[in-house]
């Protein structure tokens, strides 16, 4: 079940990174446009509304990016037994939750500290 | 294109055309090798950031600027809108059946991906060239 569902999360989170990709591309034009354009940019992404969207964004990176390791371990011929699938599933899942949080309370700490 | 009833053609002449033989490796090859590149670009993507945090106009465009910064980010954004467009490309092959709808979706990705790249890596290329 876990492993059925982490299957399609994969693509979900490929997709909605896929649009996230705007993001990144409107705050580098913002940037090399000029600090007005900085300013709004920054406004929006430091908004509640922003904020959100980029934690959402950071989890959906970091579970892709497990998920595609995991998928690169299968590739290899490893990791086709149901206890190392049912693992690998929850590796996957503890371990993008766990490194968004970690994540977010670095940025949170780097922004406070600056 | 049915292939179902009284069909005078060979099997082998039926699916000459269709397209996806014989480019369905260089597809999973490189999906896998932008993959792979993906792991280290997207943890130096993550600390660029993490620099970026915070900072002003002035500062995000000095660490933006430097050369390696730039280098990182810009294999980043390429690699990532290639791996991008193979991966949509797959998603709409494997939901979308209507001839038309797939082959005008199969169409804005790629528009999609080139804009986006290329958005990105000339923001890049102008913080770093100042001009």
């Amino acid at each position: 079940m876990l492993t059925m569902m982490m299957s399609i999360a994969h693509r979900i989170t490929g997709a909605a990174l896929y649009f996230a990709m705007l993001l990144l591309a409107w705050w580098l034009m913002a940037t090399a446009s000029g600090p007005n354009a900085y300013a709004t940019v920054q406004w929006f992404m430091g908004s509640v509304i922003g904020r959100f969207v980029l934690f959402l964004c950071t989890w959906a990176l970091l579970h892709h990016l497990l998920g595609g390791i995991r998928h690169l371990i299968w590739d290899l011929g490893y990791g086709f037994e149901p206890n190392e699938r049912e693992w690998l599933a929850r590796a996957t899942l503890i371990g993008s939750i766990g490194l968004t949080l970690i994540l977010w309370i670095v940025g949170y700490m780097v922004v406070g500290a600056s | 294109m049915s292939v179902t009833g009284h069909d005078m053609r060979t099997p082998l002449q039926r699916v000459r055309g269709l397209g996806s033989a014989r480019s369905g490796t260089r597809h999973f090859w490189r999906q896998r090798l932008t993959a792979v590149a993906g792991i280290p670009l997207t943890v130096a993507f993550i600390f660029v950031v993490l620099a970026l945090m915070g900072r002003n106009h002035a500062a995000a465009v000095q660490i933006l600027g430097s050369p390696i910064v730039a280098v990182v980010m810009l294999l980043f954004v390429l690699n990532m809108t290639y791996h991008m467009w193979l991966g949509m490309q797959v998603i709409v092959e494997d939901y979308v059946h209507n001839e038309f709808r797939k082959v005008a979706l199969l169409m804005a990705n790629s528009f999609f991906c080139i804009v986006v790249g290329i958005a990105c890596a000339y923001a890049l290329l102008k913080l770093s060239f100042g001009v």
